[in-house]
């Protein structure tokens, strides 16, 4: 699993947080399904379960002020990026304490503070505005990266073809991300794609790309700093191709018909967090207490974000047409 | 407006080199704002209004894009977002339906979706309607659709003092305002204030007052309108002719104070009735005015048809002076 030449990143605290991050977002996704099922959540809920290692691993490659444009499966993101939990589990209720004052949901996680820009549920809608972003940072001068999460079946719209020919052209800072879980909803990739591997439509753009074990946490943060490196660098785009899988149905009204129950089995024995877990385990990294704190910790800050949605209030039906316009700054 | 001063200098200018102009000292007076489009740089724009613009401010701010309508002008609005002002041009409304999701499932969404933390002061320009024949993929007048959308601003300017002044104004806006140029304006001559500068974007002004009815009409047909207007004065009716600028608000009150003052109304609007503009401001009229009416609120619009070719189709889809006029009468029971 791991490289000589990524050493420099596999110190213990930084491994454990890893695993940590990994956790918090799985636990808060489980806790986020439990609540839908209880109907503490409604509207459409995608959950992240099986492809924590991509989020959690790009992210450690990202500065503060760098951005992030991501799809409507999109808490893993914001939680590793630093989205309190508490104002994301809010947003999941619709109270106006949530990151997006409740008016967006669990499809529309907005943060300003941590440069969080959606929460975008238009299939390659936000591609668009992260080569609109990094052309910003391009235009003013600033050594930031957005980095563009979307899916594989984005890759069939013509919006992810524009913009990485636009991005590549201008030499924009942007990291493409296409989280490849293998089923655009609930066709396979095979049955929409004349040519399943991704990363070679990013090169026929000229766009470096890499493929990456998006199970493996380690490998996608190694190709992340990597990538973000070159970005940084004023190379231009990179894109990543992470290879994933996602273990629960594609939204809470998914019968899962479209594939078999033994694949689903076979990738979870897979799974980003049991398969880094063994590794800690095995190279004597973690022991049975550093787990048991990682877990009793995520589940008490689950818990406390659970607690501040409940707290949470309703916006007064008053306001209901603000945040339609702006007002101009005086 | 002192009587006793000299009367202000005025030039003479086109709708085009005004549009122009206004781009030019947007450029000049705020190093945010970049213009991007398709054939704006070295081809000098495909209704030639950014000619020369390139030459003058260089290719990191006048910037030819590919034939990517959703890419660029989803990157201007992440440009906006990321603290620029962009002012992305669009060919012609019609290639807009290719960025009709960036428009509509973004710019005009994010400020609300995000509970107030981004808004997006992107401009979008674009030419609309018809009188080119160049037929039913290039002549449509969908403005309209896009008054439909809460979140954005609709602007149409008709006068070559809008066409100089609405810019600065939609840049200063923290929203996302879209401006529909009519392609028949960009050779209208005129005498514009050596001074013009912004303008407001969000009232509707009276061209030509009146008594007897209310022409409401904006952008391509605020001349044909006043053409119709000074036939009627020949038939001794006085129509008052309001140029609504703005789509995206509507300017109620002065739509409702004319047609108050009238009690009567004829709209006259390039789109199509159906689900149109048109149908917007005469349930406006019922809402707030019904009881000041004396005849039912007329409109003359495109006929329902794709927008043929030959010219002499083309003429007769469109809204002509004569058939304002009948409208008028028409309301008058003449």
């Amino acid at each position: 699993m791991t490289d000589t030449a990524l050493k420099p990143h596999l110190s213990r605290p930084h491994l454990i947080e890893l695993l940590r991050q990994m956790v918090r977002i799985r636990r808060f996704e489980e806790k986020c399904v439990e609540l839908y099922q209880a109907e503490k959540i409604r509207g459409f809920l995608h959950v992240y379960d099986g492809e924590e290692a991509v989020a959690v691993g790009i992210v450690q490659a990202l500065e503060a002020d760098d951005a992030i444009v991501a799809t409507y499966r999109e808490h893993g993101q914001a939680i590793a990026r630093g989205v309190p939990m508490t104002a994301l589990m809010a947003e999941m209720y619709g109270k106006q304490e949530g990151c997006s004052r409740g008016r967006g949901g669990s499809m529309h996680i907005f943060d300003a503070k941590a440069r969080f820009y959606g929460g975008n549920a238009i299939v390659g809608g936000g591609i668009p505005l992260a080569v609109g972003l990094a052309l910003a940072d391009k235009m003013q001068k600033r050594p930031r990266v957005t980095c563009c999460f979307f899916g594989d079946g984005a890759v069939a719209e013509g919006a992810f073809h524009e913009s990485l020919n636009l991005a590549e052209l201008w030499k924009l800072p942007v990291l493409f991300v296409c989280e490849n879980n293998r089923y655009s909803m609930g066709t396979a990739l095979a049955l929409t794609e004349s040519e399943t591997d991704l990363h070679l439509k990013a090169q026929s753009y000229r766009v470096p790309s890499e493929v990456v074990d998006g199970m493996d946490v380690v490998a996608v943060e190694a190709a992340a700093r990597r990538a973000v490196g070159a970005v940084r660098a004023g190379g231009g785009p990179q894109f990543l191709e992470c290879r994933t899988y996602r273990f629960r149905a594609h939204s809470m009204f998914d019968p899962e018909l479209y594939r078999p129950k033994a694949e689903v089995e076979e990738w979870k024995k897979r799974g980003p967090i049991a398969r880094f877990s063994d590794w800690l385990k095995q190279t004597g990294i973690l022991h049975e207490a550093d787990f048991a704190a990682i877990e009793t910790d995520a589940e008490r800050e689950v818990a406390a974000a659970v607690a501040f949605a409940e707290a949470g209030t309703w916006e007064p039906v008053k306001d209901l047409t603000k945040f339609v316009y702006a007002e101009p700054s005086p | 407006m002192s009587a006793e001063g000299p009367a202000p200098a005025t030039m003479r200018t086109t709708y085009r080199e005004a549009v122009r102009q206004a781009i030019r000292e947007a450029l000049l007076a705020d190093e945010r704002v970049f213009l991007m489009g398709e054939d704006i740089g070295r081809y000098g724009g495909c209704y030639a209004v950014s000619k020369g613009l390139l030459a003058e401010f260089g290719p990191e701010r006048i910037r030819d894009t590919p034939l990517s309508e959703g890419a660029y002008v989803g990157a201007g609005i992440g440009a906006a977002l990321g603290g620029m002002r962009p002012i992305v041009e669009v060919m012609t409304v019609n290639f807009s339906l290719l960025a009709l999701d960036q428009i509509v499932n973004n710019a005009a969404t994010l400020l609300h979706m995000s509970g107030g933390q981004f808004n997006v002061p992107v401009v979008i320009r674009m030419a609309t309607g018809a009188g080119r024949q160049v037929a039913a993929q290039h002549s449509h007048s969908l403005e309209g659709w896009y008054a439909h959308i809460p979140g954005i601003k609709i602007v149409a300017p008709a006068t070559i003092e809008d066409a100089r002044g609405m810019l600065a104004t939609a840049l200063r806006d923290p929203n996302p305002v879209l401006i529909f140029e009519h392609v028949m304006l960009y050779n209208m001559e005129g005498d514009l204030a050596a001074t013009a500068g912004a303008v407001d974007i969000e009232k509707a002004v009276i061209r030509r007052p009146g008594r007897d009815v209310s022409l409401l009409t904006y952008g391509g047909t605020l001349f044909k309108t006043l053409e119709a207007a000074d036939a009627l004065a020949k038939e001794g009716i006085q129509a008052e002719v309001v140029d609504l600028r703005s789509l995206r608000p509507l300017d109620e009150a002065t739509i409702v104070g004319s047609v108050s003052r009238t009690r009567r109304a004829v709209i006259v609007d390039e789109g199509w009735k159906t689900g149109g503009l048109s149908a917007e401001i005469m349930a406006r009229i019922m809402e707030h005015a019904f009881w000041e009416l004396d005849a039912p609120v007329a409109r003359v619009c495109s006929a329902e048809i794709p927008m043929p070719y030959p010219r002499h189709l083309e003429q007769a889809a469109l809204p002509q002076p004569a058939a304002i006029v009948a409208a008028a009468r028409g309301t008058l029971g003449r």
